[in-house]
């Protein structure tokens, strides 16, 4: 497994608690459309993978993420920072 | 008037009814507009478009023409008619008119914005005083301007809208934690990269379930983390404290905090906000804060009622310990009667009561209004976590035998929506 690979499987895990519908995931999945998620729950999703990584997604950054797959790009981009 | 001149509003030209181009910007809120009214069509009343035909006094106004308690106001010292307050308004619009028609850098600073910025910083203890023609404009101004592109703007996830909208004007990077949480703030701050300046926002009091911030531990932790602190106490000045500044004050971290931003539409009980500071370079915010120089200062009449009731409020302890008299009785009543309470103890002047739906909700404010009294209803987003409730704020001027009859009506609305059995 790649980083990337083993990043991306950390965030799936991540989500299915949050995953109510059980919606199938894959790097298009977006969080607003597919997932039906509402500012709450991205809320507490974002805290929750911040802690994971121990990085800091900012609200600016949020705003640009919309599918699994750029979650996965910032995560990675953001731990190679640190 | 020729064909070709008319408006695209004109009524009288059919052809424009309806855009060519795009779709009605309207058609978002649709959603929004079907869920009210399928609401109102279950023939309720309208929680957000209620008039007050009378106000008689603090507490009591005519709704509906009935007499009505009102326990929804914020007006928690009860200062909105008090005679010297009241006469001082009348003072200023006699010797400086209706209003200044400009703004505080131009020619909107009379003597009145000046006398109530001194009785701020008097009643603070600070060396500077900065009035805004609202609260929701300090904040605006403040968040929007203090930080730059390279800074970070550090907030509690259930902030005000206010602090929100200030962060979306302006440039800083915002970083968010759980609402109430010193560890996850701790983490958060030890996140930060070493370049850029911080700034961590607080509220003393939380408007929507009248929660208060352990202060204390976290303005300890964004020191150690070298951030500055702004604490909003909108819901706290006035009856926290020794002298009624606030939540920061009674916590003990007054020399710790750098800004406290603050309201007149509470316990002031009028309308206006500011920021109060010792930074030596806190005036230079007058020429940079663009909601401070874009818009028009307040009233004269305002400022005069404001500054006097500032100084009132300063020795008003037998109203502060009323208040609390009043909250902690509320609390404690609409809990034997078995209402479920957002906090554990009466922690402020807000007691929220939590609902399950938006359904119960609305029927039991309606009930509620019917038996003649007031309370704010809250619904999601302006709450956490979703939630539906019907918010009480106490005045320090109900009488404990308002506070009887409203328990006598909470309890009478719960049976007749059947949510007390």
């Amino acid at each position: 497994m790649t980083d990337r690979e083993e990043t991306l499987a950390r965030v799936a895990q991540l989500i299915e608690p949050f995953n109510k519908k059980g919606v199938e995931l894959n790097e298009g999945t977006t969080f607003a459309g597919d997932l039906e998620w509402d500012s709450l729950i991205v809320m507490d999703f974002v805290a929750t993978v911040e802690d994971e990584f121990d990085i800091l997604i900012t609200m600016n950054m949020q705003a640009e993420i919309e599918t699994v797959g750029q979650l996965v790009d910032a995560v990675e981009n953001l731990r190679n920072e640190g | 008037m020729t064909e070709a001149a008319r408006t695209p509003m004109d009524p009288a030209d059919e052809t424009a009814v309806g855009p060519s181009h795009g779709r009605d910007l309207f058609s978002k809120f649709d959603p929004l507009i079907a869920e009210r009214e399928a609401l109102l069509s279950t023939g309720v009343r309208d929680p957000f478009g209620l008039v007050m035909e009378e106000v008689l006094s603090p507490t009591r106004a005519i709704i509906k023409g009935k007499e009505t308690i009102l326990l929804g106001t914020y007006n928690y010292m009860g200062m909105t008619f008090d005679p010297d307050v009241v006469q001082a308004g009348k003072d200023a619009l006699d010797a400086y008119g209706s209003g200044t028609t400009g703004s505080r850098v131009l020619n909107g600073t009379y003597q009145g914005h000046r006398e109530v910025e001194e009785a701020l910083k008097d009643f603070y203890g600070t060396d500077y005083a900065m009035v805004f023609s609202t609260g929701y404009q300090a904040n605006l101004g403040l968040m929007s301007t203090i930080a730059g592109k390279e800074d970070f703007i550090i907030l509690d996830a259930d902030s005000h809208a206010s602090i929100y909208d200030g962060c979306a004007l302006g440039n800083a990077q915002i970083v968010r934690f759980r609402h109430n949480s010193v560890e996850d703030l701790e983490k958060r701050l030890r996140r930060l990269p070493a370049e850029g300046g911080r700034l961590v926002v607080l509220e003393g009091v939380y408007s929507m379930l009248g929660d208060i911030a352990p202060l204390k531990e976290m303005v300890e932790v964004s020191k150690a983390a070298g951030a500055m602190v702004a604490v909003d106490e909108a819901h706290g000045m006035g009856f926290f404290g020794p002298n009624g500044r606030g939540v920061f004050e009674e916590a003990g971290v007054a020399d710790q905090v750098d800004f406290v931003i603050g309201t007149f539409s509470k316990s002031v009980g009028t309308v206006g906000g500011f920021i109060v500071s010792n930074h030596p370079k806190f005036e230079v915010l007058r020429l940079v804060c663009r909601p401070y120089v874009f818009t028009a200062s307040l009233p004269p009449s305002v400022v005069a009622t404001a500054a006097t009731s500032i100084r009132k409020l300063k020795f008003a302890g037998n109203k502060r310990a009323h208040l609390w008299e009043n909250s902690r009785r509320l609390h404690k009543g609409l809990r034997d009667l078995g209402f479920d309470l957002a906090t554990p103890e009466a922690q402020s002047a807000i007691i929220a009561v939590l609902l399950p739906d938006q359904e119960m909700t609305v029927r039991m404010w309606q009930a509620l209004l019917e038996a003649g009294v007031y309370v704010n209803m809250a619904r999601p987003p302006a709450t956490p976590a979703g939630m539906y409730l019907l918010r009480c704020s106490l005045c320090a001027d109900h009488t404990e035998q308002q506070v009887g009859e409203i328990l006598g009506m909470f309890e009478a609305a719960g049976r007749a929506t059947g949510y007390l059995q």
